[in-house]
């Protein structure tokens, strides 16, 4: 497959482009729910307006009533969200939580389903259970009770956990805390009974919490998947954030970029436009070539990932790790060229620099994944 | 699709039949390489069946019309071809700067007469090309160029030196930049070729820091270039030059080239011998940042290769592929030696095959310098991409 995208992948990219480029801008939307100290961070409105274009159900097959699309449409989306630095729960949601449903019973899939295609529900995913990423570590447990499990543990990094209706969590039903088998995914419902949650906001301003779970009592079909036998399902929802992070990353950094090079156009020192100095004009030229290749990693995983590829998980931590670095470059250049107006609230080039931080950690950095790439590839 | 697929299994069947085994061995050094022309030794017979084989059914320019040697495959068909060669790694059956350099310029530039001549002895094998574009004088600032052909009616008369012409002293014709109007800098370069046996050619090899001899000073005295040898218009060699450099970039970036899925802490590892550093946690942390760096570069060079094929290629697409690709080049040789240790310092021993790493590791420095610098590299995609002002 050619790696660039279809007639009807561009199509949905400019559906995307131009529903971000006016709804989702920082004006309309980071800024105003941060501004206001929102306990969400993101509007619910603009969430309802992603459904009305479809783009909740994007990964739902289509006999559940979603686009039955791929990870490379996914992308396209997230793309457009990063550029304009959007907060909406579409990768959490509509991405992670969506894949991991998709392996859910019947019974599961329509219980929440519906919700996310009408952009009413929203939904989190609750992995790390410590400041870095490590899901080879799960020490989360769920004991067998009653008809069900009974989980205990804590999460950490939950992003959207607050105004989550379910929660994707994953749990050891089995083995020690760095066995690959004895993983269970459970979808807890946000009122379970011994669930808590502690709000953050993080430096990108959105929220987040640490969970803990104590003693929570689920019946036996909160369970998705397999019981014991989740780690194959885990690492889909993992790849799933992960290359979809690797595409915002790559809109963020464009978005810098484009700011960027706006203003070496438009800035006079000297007496001259500050884009004539040659010192800048290279470090621009080795970032735009950087964004092409990070681009390129991104679109390369997302086709490996939607054919089934056995290469997908090498891929996929290729393009993550390059993403994050490259967009780490664009949005310190790009706070480093803008001079001491970079450094003000009131411009959003320190925008694009909260927000790369916060995906850059968001399942796994570039050092995480690089060390899987030596890992996968025998070294 | 399906049309392809059959394409696919009879290229697979077709290979099996005809690419010797010895010829699936990786490239080891300079000799295993066919560069093909009047002078080239056959270092076995396999390569030269390989390469027999491959001329008889176009396959050595898969992609240019069979009426100039080549098979006439369509790009998705020469992709597969790629393919293929790569899935039982099949070594190029020939390699040269007249099928990557100066083949694309004759196709876009050329008569029907130079076409059908010149590329068909391309595509068999029967001439090598080598380069002449930098002067002494001429090195980033090649349209400074001082070489002159004298315009004597049916013919010119050049005199000149050129230098970093890579194997001149092998080839057996040049493409070469020459002044025929001294009042116009951009358009007073006309683009000629001629045989390097004429009269008053005379080439030399210049030993490089690597102790090999890749490139030569070629002298021209009194060369008699007849006019029908000149490509394109009189006095637009330039557009010429820059469309070959354009290709000539994408060769050295690499783009197009090798297993794109094998990384070099896995190559090193499995070579203890060359790799006893790979255990050291900085340096292997430091071979997995290049891989991550090499992988998405790969796809990068897939990307660019298929937006080509179908006229979306991007407007400084090789320059960018240049500028990447070559300093990877020369980041990963840096790795190779900081992993080999004092082994890899070896130049001549028993054990180091001529001193090779230590050798390409120094090669490597060129890639950045040579077809155009880095720098200008950067500067070409300031104007042509970021659109910035007064570059």
């Amino acid at each position: 497959m050619p790696l660039y995208h279809t007639e009807d992948q561009a199509m949905l990219a400019d559906t995307a482009r131009s529903f971000m480029g006016e709804e989702g801008t920082i004006a309309k939307q980071l800024r105003h729910w941060r501004d206001r100290q929102c306990k969400d961070g993101f509007g619910h409105a603009l969430w309802q307006q992603f459904a009305e274009l479809g783009l909740t159900g994007i990964l739902v097959s289509e006999a559940d009533g979603g686009l039955g699309m791929g990870h490379v449409e996914a992308g396209i989306v997230l793309e457009e969200i990063g550029r304009n630095l959007t907060p909406s729960p579409f990768l959490t949601s509509a991405v992670m939580a969506g894949t991991a449903l998709g392996a859910g019973s019947a019974e599961l899939r329509g219980r929440y389903l519906p919700g996310l295609l009408a952009g009413e529900s929203v939904f989190a995913v609750a992995i790390d259970e410590g400041p870095k990423h490590r899901p080879e570590r799960i020490k989360t447990r769920a004991e067998r009770a009653g008809n069900g499990f009974k989980l205990t543990g804590s999460k950490a990094f939950v992003v959207h956990g607050g105004s989550a209706d379910m929660l994707v969590v994953a749990a050891r039903t089995s083995g020690s805390d760095a066995d690959a088998d004895g993983i269970t995914l459970f979808a807890v419902p946000k009122d379970s009974a011994g669930l808590s949650q502690d709000a953050v906001r993080l430096v990108d301003s959105a929220m987040a919490t640490h969970v803990k779970l104590d003693n929570v009592q689920l019946d036996a079909d909160a369970v998705i998947g397999e019981v014991d036998g989740g780690r194959a399902l885990l690492n889909r929802v993992l790849n799933a954030g992960r290359i979809g992070a690797a595409a915002e990353s790559v809109g963020v950094a464009g978005g810098a970029f484009d700011m960027t090079t706006t203003y070496l156009k438009q800035r006079k020192q000297f007496g001259e436009l500050i884009g004539s100095f040659q010192a800048l004009q290279h470090r621009a030229a080795h970032l735009y070539s950087e964004l092409e290749i990070a681009r390129a990693s991104v679109i390369k995983a997302q086709q490996l990932l939607d054919g089934g590829s056995d290469k997908a998980e090498l891929m996929v931590s290729v393009a993550k790790a390059k993403a994050g670095k490259v967009s780490s470059l664009a949005v310190k250049e790009g706070v480093q060229m803008h001079g001491g107006i970079g450094m003000t609230d009131e411009y959003d080039i320190g925008l694009y620099m909260k927000r790369d931080r916060a995906l850059a950690e968001f399942m796994g950095d570039q050092y995480y994944h690089a060390e899987r790439v030596a890992q996968l590839s025998g070294y | 699709m399906s049309d392809l697929d059959g394409f696919r299994s009879e290229l697979r069947a077709w290979l099996e039949t005809n690419c010797p085994p010895e010829m699936r061995e990786p490239v080891r050094d300079e000799d295993d390489v066919c560069w093909g022309g009047r002078k080239f030794q056959f270092k076995n017979a396999a390569q030269k069946a390989w390469l027999d084989a491959c001329v008889a059914k176009g396959y050595t320019v898969p992609d240019w019309p069979v009426a100039y040697g080549g098979a006439g495959m369509t790009p998705p068909q020469a992709k597969i071809w790629r393919e293929e060669l790569q899935r039982i790694g099949a070594r190029p059956p020939l390699s040269s700067f007249g099928i990557w350099m100066l083949g694309p310029a004759l196709l876009k530039f050329g008569t029907e007469a130079q076409k059908v001549h010149y590329l068909g002895q391309v595509a068999r094998g029967e001439i090598r090309w080598c380069q002449g574009y930098s002067e002494p004088g001429s090195g980033s600032d090649l349209v400074s160029l001082q070489t002159f052909g004298e315009d004597r009616g049916d013919h010119w008369v050049v005199n000149g030196q050129k230098v970093w012409t890579s194997y001149a002293d092998k080839a057996d014709w040049i493409f070469c930049l020459v002044r025929t109007d001294k009042t116009n800098k951009y358009q007073g370069i006309s683009f000629l070729l001629f045989d390097m046996e004429s009269p008053g050619v005379s080439t030399k090899p210049i030993l490089l820091i690597s102790g090999n001899s890749p490139f030569c000073e070629t002298f021209f005295d009194n060369v008699c270039v007849p006019k029908a040898q000149l490509v394109g218009e009189l006095n637009r060699g330039w557009d010429v030059a820059k469309y070959l450099l354009g290709h000539e970039r994408e060769m050295i970036s690499g783009a197009g080239g090798g297993d794109r899925m094998n990384t070099i802490g896995a190559i090193l590892s499995r070579n203890t011998g060359s790799g006893a550093g790979v255990e050291d946690p900085l340096l292997r942390g430091e071979l997995a940042m290049f891989d991550v760096d090499a992988l998405a570069y790969g796809a990068m060079g897939e990307k660019f290769l298929d937006e080509v094929k179908v006229g979306k290629g991007h407007p400084a697409g090789s320059n960018m592929m240049k500028y990447a690709g070559t300093e990877l080049n020369k980041r990963r040789h840096e790795l190779v030696m900081a992993a080999g240790g004092s082994a890899a310092l070896e130049w001549d021993s028993a054990g180091s095959n001529g001193g090779s790493r230590s050798r390409n590791w120094l090669r490597t420095k060129a890639n950045s310098i040579e077809g155009g610098t880095s720098e200008v590299m950067l500067n070409v995609i300031s104007k042509r991409s970021l659109d910035l002002p007064g570059s």
